[in-house]
């Protein structure tokens, strides 16, 4: 079934012009590979690729009320945030299960971008403009905005040149909405979904292959395109969570281990209620990490047994380019999520064990201790 | 596109290659394209009695699951065990890396496989 026209990003041509192989991704034409997955993740680990990822939703929420309006709708209390600061967190329905995840940038007390998952951006405004509280504006710009995302080890080094902002002084999660980049006005943050240094870039749709030639002529050799097949083996290899894998509306936060981002006793969120009682009680369910011990790669899907019986199902499973092993995540009932406990991962009908870890996934280039020269 | 004439091929983008009364199998060029790298490749027993279009075998991609058919019937002689650490062999080369290698009880399957000239119009279609 061929959709009757699939958006393209203003950099759909530039994807042709480097033989990307595209793809229907929630009703974008998107690339999903240039070269190859494989190669194209060892680029972003070992110096520096370059995303498209102008198919995400912005929604920009604006007025004296726009805090409180945002603070209800999220998990993390945003009132913490500095301005120029962003927060990756979620929005919950009542029950407490998962609406998107999303970054919120916070410009000021007056106005928030929300940054949400292309497969979602409709559900979200709907849901957003339910919420609405007076004197606020809710508006959709996603059409306004191209993305470009440069990651890697060599991210800064090629984009510095390039930008007006003090790069070494942006710090991890904090945002410059003046930025100019290859003489083009943008909004630069240090964010990324590799696990690796890097750099968003939100910059209106006409300035977006003039960047994009800028960043991959300035990077030479040192940078490459990557298209969204490297994108999700990066985010999984770091233990980033996935809408529609590790999470959906009907698994909450505290079960996908993202109690960091929940806020249990900040001033009113939605899903507030539900998610104070399961963490009184304990989850039910659990996001686990595994290993296979036999040859076999997991998939998203493939059912979790203990014994015989079902305890869960994985939600996603690779062959990890960089950890050269296959791994998963698997959400499975809590009694079974403890490190060093085996289970069974049902493989094409058969079950081949794996062990439940903790540390088996790769460490997000900003989340690692300097080393101390010796 | 690389489809030489010395092979017969199926449907589903498995080649054969004739020596005697045996037959190796693998996947086309083709068919390692549109997977993609190849990670993971899961063999069949030796000495499995297979049907024609029986399951020889699953190739596994970064994304996606494929099953390799038998395109003949017999036994499974030989298996290429280097896959199994080496998987990306058939990305390298796909024609020289065969899966498996069916002794064919009815050789006179073969007929009924399909030319490379026949296997370039389903591709190219």
């Amino acid at each position: 079934m061929i959709p009757l026209s699939l958006k393209r990003t203003p950099l759909y041509a530039q994807h042709l012009a480097h033989n990307a192989k595209m793809v229907d991704f929630a009703g974008w034409d998107m690339p999903i590979e240039y070269t190859g997955i494989i190669a194209e993740h060892h680029q972003v680990r070992r110096a520096a690729g370059l995303f498209d990822v102008s198919h995400m939703g912005e929604i920009l929420i604006t007025g004296s009320q726009a805090e409180d309006m945002v603070q209800l709708l999220v998990t993390t209390d945003i009132a913490k945030l500095q301005d120029c600061q962003v927060a990756y967190t979620v929005m919950c329905n009542e029950n407490g299960g998962v609406i998107d995840d999303l970054l919120v940038y916070k410009y000021s007390r007056h106005k928030f971008l929300l940054v949400v998952n292309a497969a979602n951006t409709q559900k979200d405004l709907d849901w957003i403009k339910q919420h609405k509280v007076p004197d606020c504006e809710v508006a959709d710009v996603s059409e306004q905005l191209a993305v470009i995302a440069i990651q890697g080890p060599k991210a800064e080094e090629i984009l510095q040149p390039l930008c007006a902002t003090d790069l070494g002084g942006l710090k991890l999660f904090c945002f410059d909405p003046t930025s100019i980049v290859a003489g083009r006005r943008a909004l630069v943050s240090r964010t990324g979904y590799t696990g690796e240094h890097g750099f968003e870039i939100y910059l209106a749709p006409a300035d977006a292959v003039h960047v994009w030639q800028e960043l991959l002529r300035q990077g030479g050799s040192e940078i490459a395109p990557a298209g969204l097949g490297a994108r999700d083996t990066l985010r999984f290899e770091a233990k980033l969570p996935l809408y529609g894998q590790e999470l959906g509306p009907d698994i909450t936060p505290l079960e996908a281990g993202l109690d960091w981002c929940v806020h249990l006793h900040k001033p009113e969120f939605i899903g507030q209620e539900a998610l104070q009682q399961q963490a009184a009680n304990g989850p039910k369910r659990l996001l686990v990490e595994f290993e296979m011990l036999e040859r076999g790669i997991p998939r998203s899907g493939y059912p979790v047994q203990k014994s015989g019986q079902e305890i869960g199902y994985v939600t996603t499973g690779y062959h990890s380019p960089t950890l050269n092993k296959a791994i998963g995540l698997a959400l499975i009932a809590a009694e079974f999520a403890q490190p060093g406990e085996t289970i069974d991962i049902v493989v094409r009908n058969r079950a081949i064990p794996a062990q439940i870890g903790r540390g088996l996934f790769y460490v997000p280039a900003y989340r690692r201790r300097k080393k101390s020269k010796k | 596109m690389n489809i030489p004439e010395n092979l017969r091929y199926t449907e589903e983008h498995e080649w054969v290659r004739i020596e005697g009364n045996r037959a190796y199998v693998g996947i086309t060029d083709y068919a390692q394209k549109e997977l993609g790298d190849i990670v993971f490749l899961e063999l069949p027993e030796l000495e499995s009695d297979l049907a024609a279009g029986d399951q020889l075998g699953v190739v596994e991609s970064v994304k996606a699951i494929a099953d390799i058919h038998a395109p003949v019937s017999g036994i499974v002689v030989e298996i290429n065990e280097a896959l199994e650490d080496s998987p990306e062999l058939i990305n390298e080369d796909a024609y020289d890396t065969w899966v498996a290698v069916i002794e064919m009880t009815n050789p006179n399957e073969i007929d009924s496989l399909l030319t490379a000239e026949q296997y370039k119009n389903l591709v190219q279609g």
